[in-house]
């Protein structure tokens, strides 16, 4: 379902959009007056806001204030000299990278799986429901499923003791030596199954021609999977894992829900940081000068996810 | 090879499934049931009360009624406006086309973070703070720019011959749109829905910053409340979560049946 819903149309309707229409010319304003909604809702809420949290970024006091001064750049100089945005900054790239990482690697063992011919008809249908289940519930449900799991007293601290991996009783989200790995670890749980639906569906449209000359010319089941499986599965891998990438920076609501970005700050995320400055410390103009640096991180993702489109092409 | 296949599957299957089927478990559970040591599979004490007292509980059920109509709101307001985009990128060449696409898929990529501030003072300033037309608004950037990519796509596969047709027969292209592409669109469209839906019915962010009292909070943050304040009552917050992702799972059986095998190869090779 997965690849219908959210990763076929990510990689191929790109292509759709793109593609040049044989329409009429005459009628030249038809075409926008079918547009305006779009327009008019992506005006007042993408290009104003943008806009806007720009202009608050240079300005002080914004929102509480009616009379904002204008500052420079001295709220980007006051989140760039700020130590606690570089703990956000590394916990972020780590979060990122560690769940992309992960997320690869188990979405092509997963999609592997289920694409083995010896799955019968029957077989199938149930390992891939199965596979799928993180992916359908959402993440403050995943928060709170994984706070009662991962409990001192919860089944996960009382299967490792029992199988002797532990000797006493982990607190996995509120020891700040863990507390990051534990909520990697979640990050990873609920965000594989979108690689697996991609890269399966990939694996279906390889063609078996491919496979059958390698074996004739003698290559082994390794050699295949990086001769063919990969360099077929390319295009697919680079967007599914740019869109993760972009996706991943961007995680809010899981760190909110598990740990607050504690303890002490050793899961504070750029949004989670941010989201501080800005409702608990009611530092808007601050707030928004970091809100500023993440669009423009995003925004060079972005480039690289559009330009990987466009060559797929 | 027979047996490591198999030992990977069920390897697999414990991963992914073993934390929802705990999740369900524990909901049937009593609450000091749940830290039982050792810990029970089945439950002795099974019971539906986690579930009844969610249910008989009107601000819990609140929670449920604002989320369904915020969602089908945002999943009505972006097919309409989805469909005619769609129409007019895949039926029309015109100036700032490739443009506008750019923008339109760059959308996706926008934080929710950097939006939130200005939508904050934009939505007070416009007197919709704590109001459903806050979230329905908000919601509709994310959804629109994937919903108007798909549709175009969808339109793409559908002949031109078709819009022909109609005007030869004198009809102008709002009809070619909503009388002939339209109604052939439905697996289009059924997709784009449910996925739609599904954005706005787990949205958390919006819903905590711009709804403040407990009768406007959607169910994420239900979710959220109940874990605060009646610090841990394990089972009722498993029962709400099962509840909060019914219609999810619903969804995905009823999708699975319909649009797996045809349309999955086929968006993908499109």
């Amino acid at each position: 379902m997965l690849n219908v819903v959210e990763a076929a149309p990510r990689q191929t309707l790109w292509r759709g959009l793109t593609r040049r229409a044989v329409g009429p010319t005459g009628r030249r304003l038809e075409p926008y007056a079918f547009l305006s909604p779009t327009l008019v809702i992506l005006l007042i809420l993408m290009l104003y806001p943008i806009g806007a949290v720009i202009r608050y970024s240079v300005m002080n006091n914004v929102i509480l204030e009616k009379a904002p001064v204008f500052v420079g750049v001295a709220n980007y100089v006051g989140i760039l000299t700020s130590p606690d945005f570089w703990v956000a900054v590394r916990n972020t790239s780590f979060f990122t990278a560690v769940s992309v990482l992960a997320h690869l690697v188990l979405g092509m063992v997963f999609a592997l799986l289920l694409n083995n011919s010896l799955l019968g008809p029957l077989a199938k249908p149930v390992f891939r429901a199965l596979f799928i289940l993180p992916w359908l519930f959402t993440v403050a449900v995943i928060a709170v499923l994984w706070r009662l799991l991962l409990n001192p007293n919860g089944v996960i601290n009382y299967v490792l003791q029992g199988a002797g991996l532990m000797d006493s009783k982990v607190e996995w989200l509120a020891n700040p030596s863990i507390a990051l790995y534990a909520v990697t670890f979640i990050n990873i749980w609920s965000g594989y199954p979108f690689y697996m639906m991609s890269l399966l569906a990939g694996l279906q449209g390889i063609s078996s021609d491919l496979y059958e000359a390698a074996r004739v010319d003698g290559a082994g089941g390794l050699q295949r999977f990086t001769h063919i499986t990969i360099p077929q599965l390319r295009p697919i891998i680079v967007s599914i894992a740019l869109l993760d990438v972009i996706f991943t920076t961007q995680q809010f609501a899981l760190i909110w829900l598990t740990t607050g970005g504690g303890p002490i700050n050793v899961t504070e995320m750029l949004s989670t940081f941010t989201y501080k400055l800005a409702f608990n410390q009611y530092e808007f103009s601050v707030a928004s000068a970091s809100a500023v640096i993440i669009f423009v991180l995003s925004m060079v993702l972005a480039f690289f996810y559009v330009r990987s489109q466009r060559m797929a092409d | 090879m027979q047996a490591g296949l198999l030992f990977a599957l069920l390897a697999g299957a414990l991963f992914a499934a073993f934390p929802v089927f705990w999740m369900g478990t524990s909901s049937f559970k009593t609450n000091p049931e749940i830290f039982e040591l050792p810990p029970r599979v089945i439950t002795e004490h099974f019971s539906f009360d986690a579930y009844w007292s969610i249910l008989s509980n009107p601000v819990e059920v609140r929670f449920f009624v604002n989320s369904y109509i915020v969602a089908l709101s945002v999943t009505v307001l972006t097919l309409v406006v989805a469909i005619q985009a769609g129409y007019a990128f895949s039926r029309f060449q015109f100036p700032f086309k490739r443009t506008l696409n750019i923008v339109i898929v760059s959308v996706q990529a926008v934080p929710p973070i950097t939006l939130l501030i200005p939508y904050f003072g934009l939505i007070v300033s416009l007197g919709l703070y704590n109001t459903y037309p806050a979230l329905i608004l908000t919601y509709m950037v994310f959804t629109l720019s994937y919903a108007i990519i798909m549709m175009t796509g969808y339109f793409n596969t559908l002949p031109r011959e078709l819009d022909e047709a109609v005007k030869v027969d004198g009809g102008g292209p709002m009809m070619a749109l909503w009388r002939i592409l339209v109604p052939l669109s439905v697996p289009g469209l059924v997709s784009v829905g449910i996925y739609t839906f599904m954005i706005a019915w787990n949205e958390y962010l919006f819903a905590l910053t711009l709804t403040r009292t407990e009768d406007m909070r959607t169910v994420p943050i239900g979710i959220q409340l109940l874990m605060g304040q009646h610090s841990y009552r394990w089972n009722e917050m498993m029962a709400m979560s099962i509840l909060g992702s019914l219609p999810v799972l619903v969804l995905f059986l009823v999708f699975q049946r319909y649009f797996i095998g045809g349309l999955t190869t086929g968006a993908v090779k499109n």
